[in-house]
């Protein structure tokens, strides 16, 4: 597999403000499929996806996206991006700022075919900082998907979000994953991950402690049990 | 959603479509915030007719405001706003957001350059404008002219570099907060809006070497025809000290 990855992190380590965030991180992950990074607050979830995005620098180990050191601007153009809060001016409506990304692209997707496919038309014209989290949440993810990416990072995608628009998030990563687009989920829902990944990643203190399918964590335990096991509480 | 067809084709826009864009997208962001307009118009133009209503009884030279008030606008758009802007963006993290775009980081300076700049131009028009409209009649003189319009450039690059380090390195309320503090200080003391002569013979030459008086001696000696080119090396000098220290200072997440 790490040949034809679409993410391999090999050993990276990062250290920020003196703390060592990622010590030793290794994982891979499979173009069209769906992976799941899970740890608890702190485990270095986010600075993961700093570093696949370039935003961080590693001090050692490598990290290659789509076959080019992390933060290519070949890679970076062929990434979509859902961070985990905001990611938006505060005044931009949503459409304006679909409009606006679409711009940066080639062959974007036809952003009202989009809002729509997402729920947004409703709040289309709504500034960004009167949405409700979840609302942001979608724009987000609009966001994320408006270039036709072929890889996208989704950093704790359905935090803030209700059951019905959950659910809609989850047929839409998994429509992602079936027309060819790799995920890479980073969450601390367990059945978020244990209903969409093909291949999860748990992480504590910066570096993976366990990895396997769904099927073969949750062998003779539940997939919260084998986190609780192999994390530690975070201060 | 079925109808949606997710299939990859990511491929990057120009790189013109690119910068464009996001200055437009900038640029109209800062022309619907009222705060900024504050700053950009409204305090330029009060300025400019209060000086023509009171501005003999206090010592302005009415020949001269129009041209500091100028200096002042452009300083309040190339330093302030873009500061403040800048530091919420970091905030609100739409830079992190951006940086997995085929956005670079070059697009992003340039387009930010460009907003600064139309924003920029724009101010001049309306403000100049209004200044005709009230009596102002600035002597045209090629040269003067020239090297006006160069230090006006050389003054936006100064400004937005430290702009952009001070929003790079402090949160985003303490950026609004040093930004406007700084502003005014320059704006009151920082032989903007007041000729260098007016300052008291220790302070003229400190005044003259700063960006600020640079820019406001070189607009005021231009709106009358005249030309001194040893401001354009000053803010030359500043220009690029600013953008070294924003390339070290400057950070894209909060």
């Amino acid at each position: 597999m790490p040949a034809a990855a679409a993410l391999a992190l090999d050993g990276v380590e990062v250290t920020l403000g003196g703390r060592r965030v990622l010590d030793g991180l290794t994982f891979t992950a499979a173009p069209g499929a769906i992976t799941a990074l899970l740890g608890p607050n702190g485990a270095g979830k986010t600075t993961t996806i700093r570093v696949l995005t370039g935003l961080v620098p590693v001090d050692g180990g490598t990290a290659q996206v789509l076959g080019r050191p992390a933060g290519h601007p070949d890679a970076l153009a062929r990434l979509g991006l859902m961070p985990q809060a905001t990611g938006a001016w505060s005044s931009i409506r949503p459409l304006e700022l679909l409009r606006y990304l679409a711009g940066l692209y080639a062959r974007p997707h036809d952003v009202h075919a989009l809002a729509e496919a997402l729920g947004i038309t409703s709040f289309a014209r709504t500034p960004y900082r009167r949405l409700s989290g979840g609302q942001q949440q979608a724009v987000n993810l609009a966001g994320a998907l408006v270039g036709r990416p072929e890889f996208v990072l989704l950093d704790e995608p359905t935090a803030g979000m209700d059951p019905h628009a959950r659910r809609r998030t989850w047929g839409l990563v998994r429509q992602l994953a079936d027309a060819g687009v790799g995920v890479l989920l980073t969450t601390h829902a367990m059945d978020e991950a244990a209903q969409l990944a093909d291949h999860v990643w748990i992480m504590d203190a910066g570096r993976i402690a366990i990895d396997g399918t769904v099927a073969e964590l949750t062998a003779t335990e539940s997939l919260e049990d084998v986190f609780l096991r192999h994390t530690g509480a975070q201060a | 959603m079925t109808a949606l067809d997710l299939s990859p084709a990511p491929a990057s826009a120009p790189r013109a479509r690119r910068i464009v864009g996001h200055a437009r997208t900038e640029a109209s962001l800062l022309l619907r915030n009222g705060e900024q307009l504050l700053l950009a118009l409204v305090i330029p133009i009060g300025l400019l007719v209060a000086g023509v209503l009171v501005g003999e009884r206090v010592g302005l030279d009415p020949a001269l405001l129009p041209a500091s008030v100028l200096a002042l606008a452009l300083w309040s758009t190339s330093f302030t706003s873009l500061a403040i802007n800048t530091a919420f963006e970091r905030r609100y993290g739409v830079l992190e957001r951006l940086v997995a775009t085929p956005l670079t980081r070059g697009d992003l300076i340039a387009g930010k350059a460009l907003a600064t700049a139309g924003i920029a131009a724009l101010q001049v028009l309306i403000i100049a404008a209004v200044a005709f409209a009230l009596g102002w009649r600035p002597v045209l003189h090629l040269p003067s002219a020239v090297i006006a319009v160069v230090a006006s450039l050389l003054a936006l690059v100064a400004f937005a570099g430290f702009a952009l380090a001070l929003a790079g390195r402090l949160r985003a309320e303490a950026t609004l907060a040093v930004a406007n503090l700084v502003y005014l200080v320059v704006a009151a003391g920082g032989a903007l809006v007041l000729p260098v002569a007016a300052y008291p013979d220790w302070a003229q030459w400190p005044l003259r070497l700063t960006p600020f008086g640079a820019l406001g001696e070189t607009l005021r000696l231009a709106s009358v025809g005249a030309a001194d080119p040893l401001p354009l090396l000053i803010l030359a000098a500043w220009a690029a000290l600013a953008l070294l220290v924003a390339r070290k200072a400057f950070r894209w997440t909060s």
